[in-house]
């Protein structure tokens, strides 16, 4: 075979059951004490400090780092269990998702040992909020045309240049960056960025929010006008940014966030449909069910895979084209298929609610956190076509 | 073993690099809970599953097939599985086959999906399977089941005669004997019955294959037994349907096998088509659809090898593999057919032999439509909110 996919049937082992059913009483608490709504996505995002401390006082942030640094060295499949519990009752994770799937682990690898020291435990106690630089305004799905510079001066770099769709830069505490420090070489046009640590409360450092179409400002402009970051922030190889972004890719590709991001407009159809639906609402119930299952199957063959060591790229890349796809569609399908619930019935307030947020958070869906076109371009190349 | 916690957890699949001295037995028995015996028993899987491939590679090839118009290539491939004891994987020793376990059987199936085999080695093993489960002895041949649909209802009379239509019965023409699931006044039995005893309409399905429509007339089974308790029609149409999503999800392998061999191959504007956008995003795609069948198929089959019986996790898996499996064929032959272009239109070209089989398999055990309904049903009975708790228990 030119093409070996594997997506072996992995079981979360027992240990991850137990987990999930004290996060689901914990959400559970913090539901009934107020914290969240669980039927109002728009809450999942909003900026809730306390709760990220108490999850934090869990356990579940960090899980799987070094207790040394905060974390609790658990396996990545038990963090898998706590994302998809989290993501399913629209907790508001936004605070710390971000530094938990990937500046935490990009600091645990490049870091120097003092700031490691210092930031990973607050980021596992809920206590710091991380934002990710990398568009530019002419540097969107193409990376490596980032032309925000570092310029080195003194003890450090002088950074200038402007990021731009920067999501929670408004209230982040950190930024991991990449700014080009050397121009690309003929050879190789990846060439000449390098990753840094940037502290938010750099004098320097001008962030406006973005309005979005949703009437939300989650994401902003980052504009950096001779903010210094030390030279101990540079985070890995100098000019070598592109070699260490790849890697960590298949983290963020392929977990559960990556197809239940509308996922209560299903359950609300199901509520709305009614416990004896017609044949087409069943039929529509139960391919999505169907393909649902099939998506969290394959997400967790891939989350199995990386838990064994491997480096499944090509498959975490499936992962989240399908994936986003699907969680695209589904509020389209799922108005669909509400289209004949009787006006008069109760059960549909709730999707009456949720369902123009869904459609409008689903064109940004298969565009964040690399675009359809360059996942499917990652999956071509592993099939050997380019 | 208690279904909700299947033993294949990680950290045994890790240990499955064990050496395989010793476990070339067919006739290992399925166990469970033990890392040791869990290690032997993949790299029996992949023994048996070897020896099914070596045989289709060697007496199945699809180019030697496809120039056969006259089917010679059937006899000798059917006389190596049978030597091979494949067809009666499923039937324990005691019952006159080889006593191969489930996920053995299960990994013929993909095998078979991957070649397009297309004699009846599913029909039979689901046959000997059913037999097996009312302990009736498998006779030699090749065999099949009726029903083969969920509509349908073959009737057991009071004077022990069977009555009834199978529509859609897979190689009933080419079968020696059918295993039969009818329904009495008190239950279910399970019936051998000689196909020279029954009325077989011929018909064929998208890839030629017989497709039948079998009519019970007062017809007397050569054996019959009471079904065990807790297995019924539905049992049967979720085997049926997982041995076909697996089936689908091997032709897909090798759609997208030698769609992305002819993409490396074929020139057009000057370049191989492979360097073209559209055509790797269409490949990509097919990946997709393809890696998609295989997880669902896989899971299921993982399921039902390791499930006590035919049980909710059970009904979820092997519904949604059924139903994904078959869209996934729709996308996936419709993909593999526009990279190839008219050459794949035409008969000399083997593409057809996978694609016309992936769709006419959607058909048998249910299709992806009745599937869906029957899990949207479940899934509403339950309620809005244990859909979640359902999809997180797998």
């Amino acid at each position: 075979m030119t093409a070996a996919l594997r997506f072996d049937p992995i079981r979360l082992p027992p240990e991850c059951e137990r987990l999930r059913k004290e996060v689901r009483s914990f959400l559970a608490e913090e539901i009934a004490a107020g914290t969240f709504d669980p039927h109002s996505p728009q809450g999942g995002d909003t900026d809730v400090p306390g709760f990220s401390k108490r999850v934090g006082e869990r356990g579940w942030i960090g899980m799987t780092w070094p207790k040394k640094y905060g974390g609790h060295e658990r396996s990545f499949l038990e963090r898998y269990v706590v994302t998809e519990e989290m993501r399913v009752a629209n907790a508001p994770t936004r605070r710390f998702f971000v530094a938990d799937r990937q500046s935490g682990p990009v600091l645990l690898k490049y870091a120097p040992e003092h700031i490691k020291m210092d930031i990973l435990p607050r980021i596992c106690r809920g206590e710091v909020c991380f934002s990710i630089g990398m568009s530019e305004p002419n540097s969107g799905s193409d990376l490596f045309a980032a032309k925000t510079k570092a310029t080195k001066t003194d003890g450090g770099w002088l950074i200038n240049g402007t990021k731009i769709w920067t999501s929670s830069a408004q209230v982040a505490n950190y930024m991991v960056a990449i700014f080009r420090t050397s121009p690309p070489t003929k050879e190789n046009r990846r060439h000449g960025l390098t990753q840094f640590l940037v502290d938010m409360k750099t004098p320097g450092i001008k962030v406006n929010p973005i309005a979005q179409l949703t009437g939300k400002a989650e994401f902003n402009e980052v504009v950096f006008e001779d903010a210094f970051v030390a030279d101990d922030h540079m985070l890995g190889e100098i000019d070598g940014a592109w070699k260490q972004a790849t890697s960590e890719l298949a983290y963020e590709r392929s977990g559960p966030e990556r197809f239940l991001e509308t996922y209560y407009v299903l359950t609300e159809l199901v509520r709305a449909l009614g416990e004896e639906p017609d044949n087409r609402g069943a039929e529509g119930v139960g391919r999505l069910v169907a393909q649902l299952h099939t998506m969290r199957r394959m997400s967790v063959s891939v989350a199995g895979m990386l838990h064994a060591g491997k480096e499944p790229v090509v498959e975490a890349s499936i992962v989240k084209d399908i994936g986003t796809i699907w969680e695209q569609q589904l509020p389209q399908r799922v108005r669909d298929l509400a289209a004949f619930v009787e006006p008069d019935a109760s059960n549909h307030e709730i999707l009456d609610t949720v369902l123009p947020f869904a459609m409008k958070v689903a064109p940004k869906l298969t565009i964040q956190g690399g675009t359809t076109e360059v996942l499917r371009g990652i999956i071509a190349r592993g099939l050997g076509l380019r | 073993m208690a279904a909700a916690f299947p033993h294949h957890a990680v950290q045994e699949k890790a240990a499955s690099g064990a050496p395989a001295e010793g476990s070339g037995d067919m006739g290992a028995d399925r166990k469970a809970g033990n890392a040791v015996v869990e290690s032997e028993n993949i790299v029996a899987e992949n023994i048996v599953a070897e020896t099914a491939e070596r045989i289709f590679a060697d007496l199945a090839d699809a180019q030697t097939i496809n120039r056969d118009s006259k089917g010679g290539w059937k006899a000798p491939l059917w006389q190596a599985l049978s030597e091979a004891g494949l067809p009666l994987s499923w039937v324990p020793e005691d019952c006159a086959g080889s006593g191969a376990n489930l996920a053995e059987g299960f990994s013929v199936l993909s095998a078979a999906g991957r070649f397009a085999v297309a004699v009846p080695l599913a029909e039979t093993m689901l046959a000997g399977w059913l037999l097996a489960q009312a302990k009736i002895a498998s006779p030699e041949g090749a065999m099949t089941v009726a029903p083969a649909s969920p509509k349908d209802r073959i009737a057991l009379g009071a004077d022990g005669a069977l009555s009834g239509r199978a529509r859609g019965v897979p190689f009933a023409k080419d079968a020696g004997h059918l295993a039969v699931l009818a329904q009495g006044t008190s239950g279910l039995s399970i019936a051998l019955v000689a196909a020279s005893a029954c009325r077989i309409e011929p018909g064929l399905n998208l890839a030629g294959d017989g497709n039948d429509t079998v009519t019970f007339n007062n017809v007397q089974p050569a054996a019959i037994k009471p079904a065990p308790k807790g297995f019924d029609q539905t049992s049967l149409m979720l085997m049926g349907a997982v041995a076909r999503s697996l089936q689908i999800a091997g032709a897909l392998e090798s759609m997208l096998d030698i769609s992305v061999r002819y993409s490396n191959e074929r020139v057009a504007f000057e370049k191989k088509i492979s360097k073209f956008q559209a055509v790797q995003h269409n490949l990509a795609r097919l990946a997709g659809e393809t890696a998609a069948a295989m997880t669902a198929a896989s899971s299921a089959a993982d399921t039902i090898a390791n499930a006590a019986g035919f049980d909710d996790a059970v009904f979820l898996e092997a519904t949604s593999a059924k139903i994904r499996c078959a869209e996934a064929a729709e996308k996936g032959a419709a993909i593999a057919h526009q990279v190839h272009g008219a050459i794949g239109y035409t008969l000399e070209h083997i593409l057809h032999r996978y694609t016309m089989r992936a769709l006419a398999w959607r058909d048998d055990f249910g299709n992806e439509s009745y599937w869906a309904v029957e899990l949207g049903k479940r899934v509403a009975a339950r309620g809005a909110d244990e859909l979640w708790p359902l999809v997180a228990s797998r």
